[in-house]
């Protein structure tokens, strides 16, 4: 029997599914901190519960197999090497170059080119809970892409505001960890959504430490301490937001991290951490029990279909380097297109030119 | 939103004929196979392939049921049509003069070319869309393919599987050279695998040792083949191959010896149980010009011997589902030890230390007859201050030469000579034994021009600037300092007087 506590808390939340967008902007090696950032993140949610396909991860730039890295398919977090965040069983979905501004706006407001495969849509509903993650360079007002465009906090805002009209969230965490990162998200106007920024106006964010094996910083300072946070968290966990506000202070961060919560409708402390760092799975157990087809009947019909299935003529593999038909071939005549407009447009003006300064004499002999 | 509307129709027709009693037989087998190849540098070469044969038409009848043959590729299959696919994703490059000749090569980065059937009307459509969906599922950025870096070749790539007509128009060929090879690209690879990495020699498969490699190639090979020795119907065949070179003095520290421990820090412990056949095979062939073989441990059962790529080599043959092999209690950690005894070279290197001493590099090498060998030193030039220069740089840098010391081996046996008693041409050099005799030769010194400075600037500079300075700074201070006053002239003076005397005696008009 269970309580009415226990019913109610149950359908607190009133989400149904959650999503993951994980982005790092940076490119280049020595901003290996920001990959190491994400890598984090992603192995923190997908340990939580929120499986490969309801993650988007987009990495900037490769790491684990950069020719510098000495320790190849490895991301570490800490100079102990003791935690390879990357993992056996990542899966990038946007990666390189693909990491643009105009994807990530594509992917949270659903606007993506029709043959883009499902791992790479973000295909949240009214009842989703999507936590936003970024990290890069970032500025007062903007965050970076790959050196060579930025996105401004008016337009996260739009894109937020787009999502909420297109009914594609319902509570939306949104973490950034750049400098300045509190300036991303003063622009929100859209309901429910919370922020967490790394350090306010004016400050920049730190990183860890470096690590004289690999060669540069391996984390941010804010990102370190909320993933020794979250490593503590299980899926049944009760911990609330309030605790993750206070996860960095001052004196280990240099920065003062901040966060917004007038936008959203429930009290930080009723905010579950694995409402959005986890994933919503109502288990029903059954003892019902579904008996399978035996094998061996299958085994009868593939007789029956061996005798069926011959083709008349034997079929052959083709020759690999058949040199007399290649020197032979005709090279393909390409179709023939009619003339376009302008040229024939600028044979009308020629002949037009011709008989007038000519006269129309001419024109006898041709027709 | 348009991709989900077909994938939904095609989804029908599949579940569509399959008729309530008669459920899809799975007739599809799987073999797989490891290759180790000892290279003649010291480092070896694994080829995996596993390797799915299935026994269907999937053109003629919609397919509901997939047991080994993965459902993701047999949806392309059939929904784009295809006849051949070919996806392979490389980081590094097949060293063929150090390595000998690869059983598959690819190009470096991403390489997918693609035949599709003779029924496809807009090829070039199905070819974007096929690109971005194999982008999905492979985790690569195969959706920057498209007519910029697409052709359609004219003679080579002919199919690999069984063609009838090879009209080129329904090939194309696309390489992103500038794909990077990870972990996310070997995950949905190993998920395709009927034992994914839990059995067979797919245990082997971990991500850290395999990237830590020279050369990393993984593909996917999809062609139809034969289905028996008469041919008459048709088999899809989808083949995964993943090849790694690993490196001697990288992961081997330099050791020749090998295991499969030290190479993938796994050892197999069963068959996979999908497989019909699983073997593993080492290449025992003796490279005669060194007189070393390659001593395996546990000695195989069987050899396999056969001419491949034209050359005549000798395999030794492990079967995983051989119980005696493999079981329970026993896992499968392959050896090879080198029988001859470690070479005799030497190397002492010393380099340098700017302005204290010089690089020394002194090589102890047995040269192979009737070859060619090469030494080189690659080095790079860089600037001195500026009163390191000699007064006439332009002249370049000496760089001292080689010197070689060798021991020739004689035509004739010589006698050692007593020392007072033979001319004095004969008794340069100390002879040990007369099989060989000692000799040391120099190469030319090198002149190297050095990247030279302009001497000459900082007088022109300082010209140049305390002229500037004179004219303007002299002009500003003049004017701002002095003032001027008008000054009359001075009437009397005795030289003047004097002058003045001697024009009047000219006639000359006085001052």
């Amino acid at each position: 029997m269970i309580s009415d506590d226990q019913a109610e808390q149950f359908f607190r939340s009133g989400h149904t599914n959650n999503w993951a967008v994980l982005v790092c902007t940076s490119r280049f090696w020595f901003n290996y901190r920001h990959v190491a950032n994400t890598l984090s993140v992603y192995r923190s949610v997908k340990r939580l519960g929120i499986p490969d396909s309801h993650i988007v991860l987009m990495l900037a730039d490769d790491m684990a197999c950069n020719p510098r890295n000495p320790k190849p398919a490895t991301v570490f977090s800490h100079k102990n090497m003791e935690l390879n965040v990357y993992g056996d069983d990542v899966e990038v979905d946007y990666r390189s170059y693909e990491v643009t501004v105009e994807n990530f706006l594509r992917v949270l407001t659903g606007r993506i080119p029709p043959s883009t495969p499902r791992s790479k849509r973000l295909l949240s509903d009214d009842r989703s809970n999507i936590l936003i993650y970024m990290t890069g360079h970032g500025g007062n007002g903007f965050l970076k892409f790959q050196d060579s465009e930025e996105i401004t906090n008016i337009e996260l805002a739009d894109a937020f505001e787009q999502m909420w009209q297109k009914r594609r969230y319902n509570e939306l965490l949104f973490i950034i960890d750049t400098c300045q990162g509190a300036s991303m998200y003063e622009r929100f106007y859209s309901p429910n959504i919370m922020a967490l920024a790394s350090s306010q106006v004016g400050e920049d964010s730190l990183s860890h430490q470096p690590d004289p094996a690999i060669g540069v910083h391996l984390m941010d300072r804010y990102t370190f301490y909320v993933l020794e946070f979250l490593e503590e968290i299980n899926p049944a966990s009760q911990t609330n937001m309030n605790d993750l506000f206070q996860v960095c202070p001052k004196s280990l961060c240099v920065s003062t991290p901040g966060h917004r919560t007038d936008l959203f409708q429930r009290d930080p402390k009723n905010v579950l951490i694995t409402d959005f760092f986890g994933s919503v799975r109502k288990v029903e157990i059954t003892t019902e029990t579904i008996s399978l087809q035996q094998y061996s009947e299958m085994e009868s019909s593939y007789k029956e279909d061996q005798m069926d299935e011959e083709l008349m003529e034997p079929l052959k593999y083709a020759e690999q380097l058949p040199v007399a038909q290649i020197i032979h071939q005709k090279p393909k005549l390409k179709d023939w297109h009619p003339p376009g407009g302008f040229i024939l447009g600028l044979w009308a003006l020629i002949i037009m030119v011709f008989f007038k300064t000519y006269g129309i004499k001419h024109m006898k002999f041709i027709f | 939103m348009a991709a989900a509307m077909p994938l939904a129709l095609v989804v029908l027709l599949l579940l569509g004929p399959g008729g309530p009693a008669r459920a899809e037989s799975p007739r599809d087998s799987l073999r797989e196979e490891l290759v180790i190849t000892p290279l003649p540098s010291g480092d070896v070469a694994a080829t995996f392939q596993f390797r799915i044969r299935w026994d269907s038409e999937l053109q003629r009848e919609g397919v509901s049921h997939y047991r080994l043959f993965p459902k993701a590729l047999g949806q392309l299959i059939s929904k784009y049509s295809l006849r051949e696919l070919h996806l392979s994703f490389t980081q590094g490059f097949w060293r063929t003069r150090y390595w000998g000749p690869p059983f598959l090569q690819a190009s470096s980065g991403a390489e997918l070319w693609v035949w599709f059937q003779d029924t496809v009307t807009d090829v070039d459509k199905s070819w974007k869309e096929l690109s971005n969906v194999l982008s999905g599922i492979f985790c690569a950025s195969l959706n920057f393919i498209d007519s910029t870096n697409t052709v359609t070749p004219t003679a080579s790539f002919k199919p690999l599987g069984l063609a009838n007509d090879t009209d080129h128009y329904f090939l194309r060929y696309a390489v992103l050279p500038r794909e990077v090879v990870c972990t996310e690209n070997l995950t949905p690879w190993k998920k395709l695998l009927p034992c994914s990495s839990k059995a067979g020699l797919s245990v082997l498969l971990k991500a850290d040792r395999l990237f830590h490699t020279r050369y990393h190639s993984q593909a996917v090979h999809i062609r139809p083949i034969c289905r028996n020795a008469r041919c008459t119907s048709i088999s899809w065949e989808l083949r995964q191959t993943l090849s790694v070179v690993f490196d001697a003095f990288i992961t081997g520290q330099g050791k020749k010896d090998w295991s499969l421990f030290r190479m993938f820090s796994r050892t197999l412990t069963e068959p996979c149980p999908l497989a019909s056949e699983s073997r593993v095979y080492v290449d025992i062939t003796n490279y005669s010009q060194d007189n070393e073989t390659v001593e395996v441990n546990p000695p195989p059962t069987t050899t396999y011997e056969d001419v491949i790529l034209g050359t005549r080599r000798t395999y030794a043959v492990y079967d995983l589902l051989d119980t005696a092999m493999i079981n329970n209690s026993r896992n499968l950690n392959l050896q090879l030890k080198w029988k001859k005894p470690p070479e005799n070279g030497y190397i002492h290197y010393q380099p340098a230390q700017d302005r204290l001493q010089p690089h020394l590099l002194e090589m102890l090498i047995q040269l192979p007859a009737n070859s060619v060998t090469k030494v080189s030193i690659q080095f790079e030039r860089a600037l001195l201050k500026w009163t390191e220069y000699t007064p006439d740089p332009n002249h370049g840098f000496y760089i001292s030469p080689s010197v070689l010391s060798a021991l020739v081996p004689s035509m004739v046996a010589a006698k050692p000579v007593d020392w007072e008693g033979s001319p004095l041409f004969n008794t340069l050099f100390p002879v040990s034994d007369g099989s060989s005799y000692f000799v040391r030769l120099y190469t030319e010194p090198l002149l190297v021009n050095l990247p030279t400075p302009d001497f000459s600037m900082p007088y022109n500079v300082i010209c140049l600037t305390c002229t500037v300075v004179a004219v303007c700074y002299g002009s500003f201070y003049n004017l701002l300092t002095r003032t001027f006053h008008i000054e009359e002239p001075s009437t009397g003076g005795l030289a003047k007087r004097l002058a003045n005397l001697i024009r009047r005696a000219r006639g000359v008009p006085p001052l």
